[in-house]
C-alpha cells in the first residue's frame, strides 16, 4: 500500500521551526496539530510553539482541508422571477498540511477515489491540488488504533508528499514521495542533508493486527441478511453521526440551501447514514428504518462496497469514531467480531 | 461563469398543468439557447429541479427524447421543495440538473410487446417511455396501458389517458381502487393487479414496466409471473431519496448499487439479486 519514495533526506528537529516559518513565508497556510487541553486540532499555525506533534490522535480528522464540514457551492440573487446565479471561485488557499499521522494521509486517497470517479467534483480537486501533506509517522499508537488490520501502518507513506520519523536524537528521516514533495523540499534545501541508510522501522509506533480486514471484507456480502449480527452490535447506537463527524474518510454529504431575502447560497454539508433523515422519503418510506440497518450500512459501505467500487477502503483505522462514541461502540472491535465468527 | 458539476441550467416554467390534488406537471425551457442545444437525454433519466433558495429535488424528466425543447417533470407536493416549486408559476425561473441515470433499452424491445402498468403518481416516471415508444409506434407491436389511482380526481395526465384511450394502437385500462369512482365513472373499477388479470395480456415476445406503490407492485408481480413474464421481462425504476445524482453523496444505493449511476431503470430480475433496501 506505500508510496514510491523518490528522495530520502535527513533533518533535525531543531529544524522544523524554521520549515514552518518558510512555509508561512512562501504564502502558504500551514494546518498542523495544535493542543488545546486534552483536545488536539488541525489548525493554522504561525508559530512552531503552539504545534504539538507528540499527539496520538487529533479528535477531528483532517479532511476538512479538502473536504470542509460546508462549503459554498454557489451563490445567487433572485430578480423578479429570475435568478442571477454566481460564479463560484475555483481557488483554494495553497496550504500545508503539517504532521499529520499515516492514516489521515490516507484518507486523501479514499476520498480522491469517491470525488474523481466518474464525474470530477471540483470543488475538492481544487482544494487537494493545493494541498501539500507533510505527514508524520506514529511514534505511539493507543487501543484504538487498527491501521495495521487494514494493511497499512504507522509509517505507511501513501496520502503523503513528504514523511517525517523521527529517529531519536532529534534527527528526523524525510521520505520524499511526489514531485510536490521534492519541489518543497529543493525550495528550502539547506534544512536538509543526504540519508545514509537510515532506517525508520524501529522508531513506529506497534499497532497490533487486530483482525484479517481482507476476511471481513470477503465475507461482509454474506454477512448482509444476519440481521441478528448488525442488531447486537448496534443495540445502543443512538444515531447522533458523531462517528462520520470524526471520521477521515465518511463523505457522505447533503446538499442545502440557505436564503436571507433575496440573495443566498447552495452550500454542500456533511452528512451521515446513521441519520434517519438520510434515506427518508417524501412519502414517509424509508429504505433503512432501523438503526441497525444503518449500521450495517456503514460497516458494508467502507468495508465492502468502496473497495469494491472504487477499489480503496472506506476507513484507515484511525479510530476515532471509537475515541468519539458518546456510548462507547468500537469499530475495530466489531470488526474483529466479524473476522471471528 | 465558472460551472461544476454542480451548476444547474436555468429553466423557464413554459406551461403548469393542474394533474390531481397536489401534483403539478411544469414545462421547462432552457432560457439559454445554447443549453437546449446541446442538451439530450433518454427515456429513464432523471434529474434534480432546484428552487433557489429551498434545495433541490429529485424526479424523472416526463416528457420524452422524441420532443426537443423543452422538458417536463411532474410532481407532488410533499416536503419543502416541492412545496417551493409548487408555489412557482408560469415564467418563473427553477434549477435543473442531468440528464442522470441509465435509461429503459427501448431498441432492445423494438418487435415486442409492451405492458405499461402505473399506480399513482407512478405513471410520470412511465410517461416518457410511453411517448417515446407511441412517436415512434410502427417499431413496436401491441401497446398495452394499464393505470389506476385511488379516486378519479387523483389520475394523472387526464388530457392524453383520453388520447391513448382514443388510439386504436393503444389498449388502456384505466381503473380506480373501490370507492374512488365518481357517478360519472365509465372506466374499471377495482385494483391495478386485478384489472391486468382481467385484460390478460400476453407473457410472450413482451416487455413489462412496473411502476406504482410498493404495494401495487408486491401484487402485480405474481399476476405477471402468471401471464408468462420472465424476471428479465420486467423492468421498473427506483427513486431512492438522492442528493447529488452523481453517486457522490451516498444514499441512495441498495447494497453496492447506486440507484442514480447504475439505475434507475432496473429489471426484476437485477432487483431479486440487491438487498431490500428500497
Amino acid at each position: 500500500m506505500n508510496s514510491t519514495v523518490i528522495g530520502r533526506k535527513l533533518t533535525k528537529a531543531a529544524n522544523l521551526p524554521q520549515l514552518l516559518k518558510r512555509l508561512i513565508g512562501a504564502g502558504q497556510q500551514v494546518l498542523a496539530p495544535v493542543r488545546q487541553g486534552e483536545r488536539v486540532s488541525f489548525m493554522p499555525a504561525t508559530d512552531f510553539s503552539a504545534v504539538d506533534l507528540d499527539y496520538v490522535q487529533s479528535v477531528c480528522s483532517a479532511k476538512e482541508a479538502v473536504f470542509p464540514r460546508h462549503e459554498m457551492m454557489m451563490k445567487f440573487t433572485l430578480t423578479g422571477k429570475d435568478v442571477d446565479m454566481k460564479p463560484v471561485e475555483l481557488t483554494a488557499k495553497p496550504t500545508v498540511l503539517f504532521g499529520v499521522h499515516p492514516c489521515d494521509a490516507a484518507s486523501f486517497t479514499t476520498l480522491r477515489a469517491l470525488f474523481t470517479w466518474d464525474s470530477p467534483d471540483e470543488y475538492f480537486e481544487t482544494k487537494l491540488d493545493h494541498l501539500t501533506v507533510i505527514g508524520l509517522s506514529c511514534a505511539m499508537g493507543d487501543s484504538y488504533c487498527f491501521c495495521t488490520s487494514l494493511g497499512s501502518g504507522p509509517g505507511d507513506t501513501r496520502g503523503s508528499d513528504i514523511l517525517l520519523t523521527r529517529l531519536g536524537g532529534g534527527q528526523i528521516l524525510v521520505e520524499v514521495l511526489t514531485e510536490k514533495g521534492r519541489a518543497l523540499v529543493a525550495s528550502m534545501a539547506e534544512l536538509f542533508t543526504a540519508a545514509n541508510g537510515q532506517k525508520k522501522d524501529d522508531h513506529l509506533a506497534k499497532i497490533a493486527r487486530r483482525f484479517d480486514g481482507e476476511k471481513v471484507k470477503a465475507q461482509l456480502p454474506e454477512r448482509f441478511n444476519q440481521v441478528d449480527l448488525w442488531r447486537e452490535q448496534s443495540m445502543r447506537c443512538i444515531g447522533c453521526g458523531a462517528c462520520a463527524y470524526v471520521c477521515p474518510t465518511c463523505s457522505c454529504f447533503d446538499i442545502q440551501d440557505e436564503r436571507q431575502r433575496n440573495s443566498g447560497e447552495r452550500l454542500r454539508c456533511w452528512d451521515s447514514c446513521g441519520f434517519r433523515l438520510f434515506t427518508l422519503h417524501a412519502s414517509g418510506h424509508n429504505p433503512r428504518t432501523m438503526q441497525s440497518e444503518r449500521w450495517r450500512q456503514r460497516v458494508m459501505h467502507k468495508f465492502s462496497y468502496q473497495p469494491q467500487r472504487l477499489d480503496v477502503w472506506g476507513c484507515v483505522g484511525c479510530g476515532r469514531c471509537s475515541r468519539g462514541c458518546p456510548v462507547d461502540m468500537n469499530l475495530g472491535e466489531h470488526l474483529q467480531q466479524l473476522a471471528e465468527l | 461563469m465558472v460551472k461544476t458539476i454542480f451548476t444547474p441550467y436555468r429553466m423557464r416554467i413554459a406551461a403548469v398543468t393542474e394533474e390531481a390534488p397536489a401534483v403539478k406537471t411544469f414545462r421547462l425551457e432552457f432560457v439559454d439557447p445554447q443549453d437546449a442545444e446541446k442538451f439530450k437525454f433518454r427515456a429513464g433519466q432523471f434529474g434534480e429541479y432546484g428552487v433557489f433558495g429551498e434545495g433541490e429535488s429529485t424526479f424523472c424528466i416526463a416528457s420524452p427524447p422524441t420532443r426537443s425543447g423543452y422538458i417536463e417533470c411532474t410532481f407532488r407536493q410533499a416536503g419543502r421543495v416541492t412545496t417551493a416549486l409548487s408555489d412557482r408559476d408560469l415564467g418563473d425561473i427553477i434549477g435543473f440538473r442531468g440528464p442522470y441515470g441509465n435509461t429503459f433499452p427501448i431498441e432492445q424491445w423494438e418487435g415486442k410487446n409492451l405492458l405499461f402498468i402505473a399506480g399513482g403518481i407512478g405513471l410520470p416516471p412511465m410517461r416518457c417511455v410511453i411517448w417515446n415508444v407511441l412517436d415512434l409506434r410502427d417499431r413496436y407491436k401491441d401497446v398495452s396501458i394499464v393505470y389506476g389511482a385511488r379516486t378519479v380526481a387523483d389520475l394523472v395526465y387526464k388530457n392524453e389517458l383520453a388520447e391513448w384511450g382514443s388510439r386504436p394502437d393503444v389498449n388502456l385500462h384505466i381503473t380506480v381502487d373501490p370507492g374512488g369512482e365518481t357517478l360519472e365513472w365509465k372506466g374499471k373499477i377495482g385494483f391495478v393487479p386485478k384489472i391486468l388479470e382481467e385484460a390478460k395480456p400476453t407473457g410472450t415476445n413482451s416487455i413489462a414496466v412496473v411502476c406504482g406503490p410498493p404495494i401495487m407492485i408486491k401484487l402485480t408481480l405474481p399476476v405477471l409471473a402468471k401471464l408468462g413474464f420472465a424476471p428479465e421481462q420486467i423492468y421498473t425504476t427506483l427513486e431512492n431519496r438522492m442528493k447529488c445524482g452523481l453517486g457522490k453523496c451516498g444514499r441512495c444505493n441498495v447494497g453496492s448499487v447506486m440507484v442514480c449511476k447504475d439505475g434507475p431503470v432496473f429489471t426484476l430480475a437485477q432487483l431479486e439479486k440487491l438487498p431490500q433496501e428500497y
